[in-house]
């Protein structure tokens, strides 16, 4: 069974060296060569599913090692995997929903001429992160991490003949950047400090270590993770990498590679556990992003970008849950889980919307689509009703636990932190009704474009409707299944731990709670978008609105701070550079020039100054040796 | 009377000897020099007894049926363990058998043999009155420009005398690094120096140029051999020997003393000044500085497939000899002549490397890095250590191939007048003749010892054997004038690609079969050694070992 870990990354990794050098002759099955490898691993993953469960609590962590990579003195980098429930979770997430969006590409990308391409980066994409999530150590963790970030690059940078889909994609390398910079750093610390960074060892030993060092540890992976999370500061890219194809932004900067900053977190949780100031600055991050992410939701127009900062938003909750330690761990991965149904399936609905309206995304141009589009109006409306904590549905169960283990956190932390993750509930209520009422109730607001076409919106073909439906049964499900005799609390706890939380309010109370300011969301959205018409322009709007359509000022605070401090330090280095560094070097090319030049003038071409220049030399030698002797 | 007694007839000043029994001669395992003479003189015969139209062919048969069983030979000795276990010094103390011999031999056939092909080559030059020619002047005896040329060019005469001249020539190289007495070595290098005088004098185009550097290397060739006969005489003066065994006794005061001469014996006096001056004529040999000027003259000069040669084989083998001279000889006295060496080494790496900067032809630019890396090598010759023995076997094998390769390049790249080897003619080469471009930059970045090519594996094994040996500052000085080296070669390969062909630029001609296996198996050794050199270290390892 061990063998079989590794092909859960080589499945997909051939697929995507097959249909990235195979050139055009693939061009008619590549698709279908894409999809079927990325359900292979999908299939391999189930198979170690069940063989996992097969098996008791304790002994269900499986190791593979395939050999030693960087064997460099004590530096000992190993090809090896370890596959223990937690990292089983993301396989099963990523290989599956990786492969409805391969079904969902088939049809949404049918007229794309680098179809072939685009399943090749994405079977590269679910190679890395599977890779992630698999590695039994920190170092080969980082290559997968870095391979999805340039999956991710290819893929938002997709439609490169577009400047700001290339521009989006180079935003996101770049923040992603400061991330993985993070990453390197504590595998360096995890180095000095254990010797090792395979993750048995170091998260066995982390109690030895001085919470200094682990505190350190803990920001540079908290750095990494708001990087490749999308967690304030380093959140700016998420919603430009919007410019990248649908199905991309469902998978990658939704459902998978957006959570493995949470999956990292978790994963050191015994670096955490010992350091509380790195958990305090966790869950920080974490309540602030999640209450920035639902704001910025609220005004946008852009149907994905309203989505993508409800990602952020989701994704701060996860975060937030895995800050508060072994009481929020669990629930972090479960609502992780549930949100990748959930949100996978609100992008591929609104794939399925702008393929019906001629790749429009302005809400404000749709209006009563519901009756066009039955297939997407149900499975997204059922996506809404999950993400939003709709009684019964998974979003309900996997959100309250979070909120109930914020008020347990005690103290006024937990106040301040339950009373957050309250209050993103409610405008997480509301900015996602404000999408639904918009896209597909009242009344129709598109026009013909320009050139007179008119948008004949029509429902998808089978191929996206599939996965949309799969995914929808996820988001309706899940949370259920999961919460069913604590489940998915009992499979996880002997990775992760799990303690319970002491809170100041009762469970019923937090959920009681939970749905007043559900129903409050959900009504001042109707009083404002459902009762009123909505105006075809957007109104000017309050200054924080305003604020908000801007990503609260993020782009121009980066700007004027990063940007500009970064052009004048690159300036003066720039100067140094050529005054300094280029004088030294040219001066010692000059010089070494002029010195040639000089020698080779004793190179005359006269035989006698040759035998003249010997006769001194021997000269020389035989004193020098008579010198050495007399010395 | 036993075979030394003999052999000291004419190496020490014995008491009469009452009779003269025949001397002891291995012939075996003199194979491989016996049967390259042989080849030699069935060459001559050749070129006497045969009419001149086949005689093309049969040189070239003699010469390379003669190489290659002489290299069958080295590799059967080796697999014998005459390079390891038998190891001895055969001939009655003259010639010694054993790993770094048969190492250097191996490598001078093999250099030979490829040698050869760039002899053969007949493609490269326009017909003449309808025959084909090649490299060589039609009548060595005829006066440049004059009748006798003019009638011998019209009457379609060639000189196939170079592949006999060549043979001597091998056949002395393969004795230098094997000689085990002073007498040998002298013999030795004249040997294969008189036929190399000879072969630079050849060139068919640039005739004068060409006799030009023949005679200023034959002058200071005599020039340095007189030196170095003179330092033999003192050094027998020192120690009333020639044989290497007897006179590092005497160094090493281990010997016992002929009561005649014991009052003249081990005057330190005569052995500093005579390793001083048998020192000069190697380094002569091998292009150090301050004994390198006649290298770009005659390298320019002489006609390239003999440059070719003459850098690869000549070097090889006067390393050779200059290693068993110190390793053997001279360790007892390595005080006296390592910081000596360290100067010349240093002066060495750093002249060579400077002066190629400003160089503008290629043929010269490529003898100044010779001597640069003629440096490089005295680094790891230094370090008399065993690795500093099997490093420089290595970087002599690695680099000959390269030298080889680059020369016969630089035959392919013609205009009207011949050969096109200004530099500024090779502007945009890499535009019109990408292949051949692309071959010249692999030994391009060979010399500059850029990985996965041989010259980074060698110049790396060297210049760790010098540091181990404690010879830092050299290893650091390598380093610097490999960097000044690196640029002069990557400037030819800007130059190569990056820069626009000149409309009136020479044509790379295509060549025979001759040129092509040689310049493929210039490429093919280049990378081998560099991508796997394990193999060759470790043979290189095994060779090490010196016999006294």
């Amino acid at each position: 069974m061990e063998n079989l870990i590794g092909l859960l990354v080589a499945v997909p990794l051939l697929g995507a060296a097959i249909l990235l050098t195979g050139g055009r002759r693939l061009d008619r099955i590549g698709h279908w060569l894409g999809t079927i490898l990325a359900a292979v691993s999908f299939g391999i993953g189930a198979v170690l599913f069940f063989d996992m469960l097969g098996k008791s609590g304790e002994d269900r962590a499986m190791y593979s090692h395939l050999f030693s990579w960087v064997p460099v003195g004590g530096f000992q980098a190993d090809i090896g995997f370890q596959l223990d429930q937690l990292s089983m979770t993301f396989v099963l997430l990523i290989s599956g929903v990786g492969t409805l969006i391969h079904i969902y590409s088939i049809g949404y990308m049918e007229h794309d001429e680098r179809r072939r391409r685009f399943f090749g980066y994405l079977n590269l994409f679910v190679a890395a992160m599977l890779l992630l999530v698999i590695a039994d150590n920190y170092f080969l963790l980082y290559v997968g991490w870095e391979g999805v970030g340039l999956a991710s690059y290819l893929l938002i940078g997709f439609w490169q003949n577009k400047p700001s889909a290339a521009t989006a994609a180079k935003k996101a390398f770049l923040v992603n950047r400061v991330g993985d910079v993070g990453l390197s750093i504590a595998i360096m610390l995890m180095f000095t400090t254990f010797g090792t960074f395979s993750f048995q060892p170091v998260l066995a030993h982390a109690g030895d270590a001085s919470e200094g060092k682990l505190t350190a540890i803990g920001l540079m992976l908290l750095l990494a993770a708001c990087g490749k999370s999308a967690q304030v500061p380093l959140q700016s890219w998420l919603g430009d990498a919007m410019e990248g194809p649908t199905p991309v932004s469902a998978l990658i900067h939704a459902a998978t590679m957006v959570t493995a900053g949470v999956y990292l977190i978790t994963r050191s949780g015994a670096i955490f556990n010992g350091a509380p100031d790195a958990q305090v600055a966790v869950v920080t991050v974490g309540a602030v992003t999640l209450l920035f992410g639902a704001i910025v939701g609220c005004a946008k127009d852009d149907i994905k970008k309203a989505l993508a900062g409800s990602t952020m938003s989701q994704i701060g909750y996860m975060i937030m849950a895995a800050g508060l330690g072994p009481i929020g761990y669990v629930f972090a991965i479960m609502h992780l889980v549930t949100h990748g149904f959930f949100k996978a399936g609100l992008f591929l609905g609104a794939g399925s919307v702008m393929h019906g309206m001629n790749d429009e995304v302005d809400m404000r141009k749709y209006g009563g689509l519901r009756t066009y589009m039955p297939v997407t109006f149900i499975t997204f409306g059922l996506g809404y009703l999950a993400i939003i904590g709709f009684p019964g549905l998974s979003g309900f169960f996997s959100k309250d636990k979070i909120i109930e283990a914020a008020f347990a956190k005690g103290g006024t932390e937990g106040w301040i932190l339950g009373g957050a993750a309250l209050l993103g509930a409610a405008i997480t209520a509301f900015y996602m009704t404000r999408v639904m009422l918009m896209t597909f109730f009242g009344e129709k607001r598109w026009e013909a474009d320009a050139e007179g076409h008119e948008p004949h919106p029509h429902e998808s073909p089978k191929s996206m409707t599939i996965p949309m439906i799969v995914l929808a049964f996820g988001s309706v499900f899940a949370g259920g299944l999961f919460s069913l005799n604590s489940s998915f609390l009992k499979w996880l706890e002997p990775v992760t731990g799990h303690e319970e939380g002491h809170s100041p309010l009762s469970a019923t109370t937090v959920t009681a709670g939970t749905m007043v300011v559900l129903v409050i969301g959900v009504a001042l959205a109707w009083l404002m978008y459902g009762r009123r018409a909505v105006p075809a322009v957007a109104p000017r709007g309050s200054l924080l609105t305003r604020a908000a359509r801007r990503d609260l000022l993020q782009d121009d605070f980066n700007h004027v701070v990063l940007v500009r401090g970064g052009e004048h330090l690159t300036r003066s280095l720039v100067y140094l550079d050529h005054s300094l560094v280029d004088g030294a070097v040219n001066g010692t090319a000059a010089g070494v020039g002029g010195l040639s030049g000089r020698m080779r003038k004793l190179q005359n071409g006269y035989v006698r100054s040759y035998a003249v220049s010997m006769l001194g030399g021997t000269a020389v030698l035989i004193a020098a040796t008579l010198l050495m002797r007399a010395v | 009377m036993s075979g030394t007694a003999v052999h000291s007839l004419w190496t020490m000043a014995a008491p009469a000897a009452d009779k003269i029994p025949a001397p002891k001669i291995e012939y075996t395992q003199l194979s491989p020099v016996l049967i390259v003479f042989g080849a030699a003189v069935v060459g001559i015969l050749v070129e006497a007894f045969l009419p001149r139209k086949s005689r093309y062919l049969g040189q070239i048969a003699v010469s390379v049926i003669g190489l290659a069983a002489a290299f069958a030979a080295v590799v059967a000795l080796a697999a014998r363990g005459y390079g390891t276990t038998k190891a001895h010094v055969a001939a009655m103390g003259a010639v010694a058998v054993d790993g770094p011999a048969l190492f250097l031999q191996g490598t001078i056939l093999l250099v030979g043999l490829v040698a050869v092909f760039t002899f053969a080559e007949r493609r490269l030059d326009p017909k003449a009155h309808g025959r084909k020619v090649d490299s060589f002047a039609a009548q060595g005896s005829a006066v440049p420009g004059g009748d006798a040329e003019k009638a011998a060019v019209k009457a379609g005469f060639t000189t196939t005398e170079v592949f006999p001249l060549l043979l001597f020539a091998v056949g002395g190289m393969l004795i230098f690094p094997a000689a085990s007495d002073l007498l040998t070595l002298f013999v030795a290098l004249e040997v294969f120096s008189l036929p190399l005088y000879l072969l630079c004098a050849l060139a068919r185009r640039r005739r004068f140029m060409s006799q030009e550097a023949a005679m200023k290397y034959f002058l200071l060739g005599a020039f340095s051999s007189a030196f170095l006969l003179f330092g033999i005489a003192l050094l027998y003066g020192y120690a009333g020997t020639v044989s290497y065994s007897g006179i590092a006794a005497v160094v090493d005061g281990t010997a016992k003393m002929t009561p005649a001469l014991a009052a003249t014996t081990g005057n330190d006096a005569l052995l500093l000044i005579g390793t001083a001056m048998v020192a000069m004529g190697l380094l002569f040999k091998v292009g150090a500085v301050p004994f390198h000027m006649w290298t770009p003259d005659v390298y320019q000069g002489a006609p390239t497939p003999v440059t070719g040669f003459m850098a690869a084989a000549t070097k090889v083998a006067a390393f050779g000899a200059l290693l068993r001279l110190l390793y053997v000889v001279l360790p007892g006295m390595r005080w006296d002549w390592r910081p000596v060496m360290w100067g010349v080494a240093i002066l060495t790496m750093l002249v060579g490397a400077i002066v190629a900067v400003t160089q503008t032809d290629v043929k010269r630019l490529l003898a100044y890095s010779s001597i640069a890396h003629a440096g490089f090598i005295l680094a790891g010759v230094i370090a008399t250590t065993p690795d500093g023995v099997s490093s420089v076997l290595f970087y002599l094998a690695a680099y000959s191939f390269v030298t080889l390769g680059a020369f016969a390049v630089v035959t392919l790249v013609r205009d009207a007048g011949g050969e096109a080897t200004h530099l500024s003619h090779w502007a945009g080469l890499g535009r019109r003749s990408p292949l051949v471009a692309a071959v010249f930059a692999v030994f391009l970045l060979a010399f500059a010892g850029i990985p996965l090519t041989s010259g980074f594996a060698g110049k790396f094994a060297v210049f760790k054997a010098a540091a181990q040996g404690g010879a830092m500052p050299l290893v650091i000085v390598g380093v610097l004038s490999s960097a000044i080296a690196a640029f002069f070669y990557i400037r030819v390969i800007v130059l190569m690609f990056f820069s626009e062909p000149k409309p009136d630029g020479p044509t790379v001609a295509v060549p025979s079969a001759w040129t092509s296996t040689a310049i493929g198996i210039g490429v093919a050794v280049t990378l081998a050694l560099g991508v796997m050199p394990q193999y060759f270290l470790d043979l290189a390892d095994k060779a090490g070992v010196f016999v006294r």
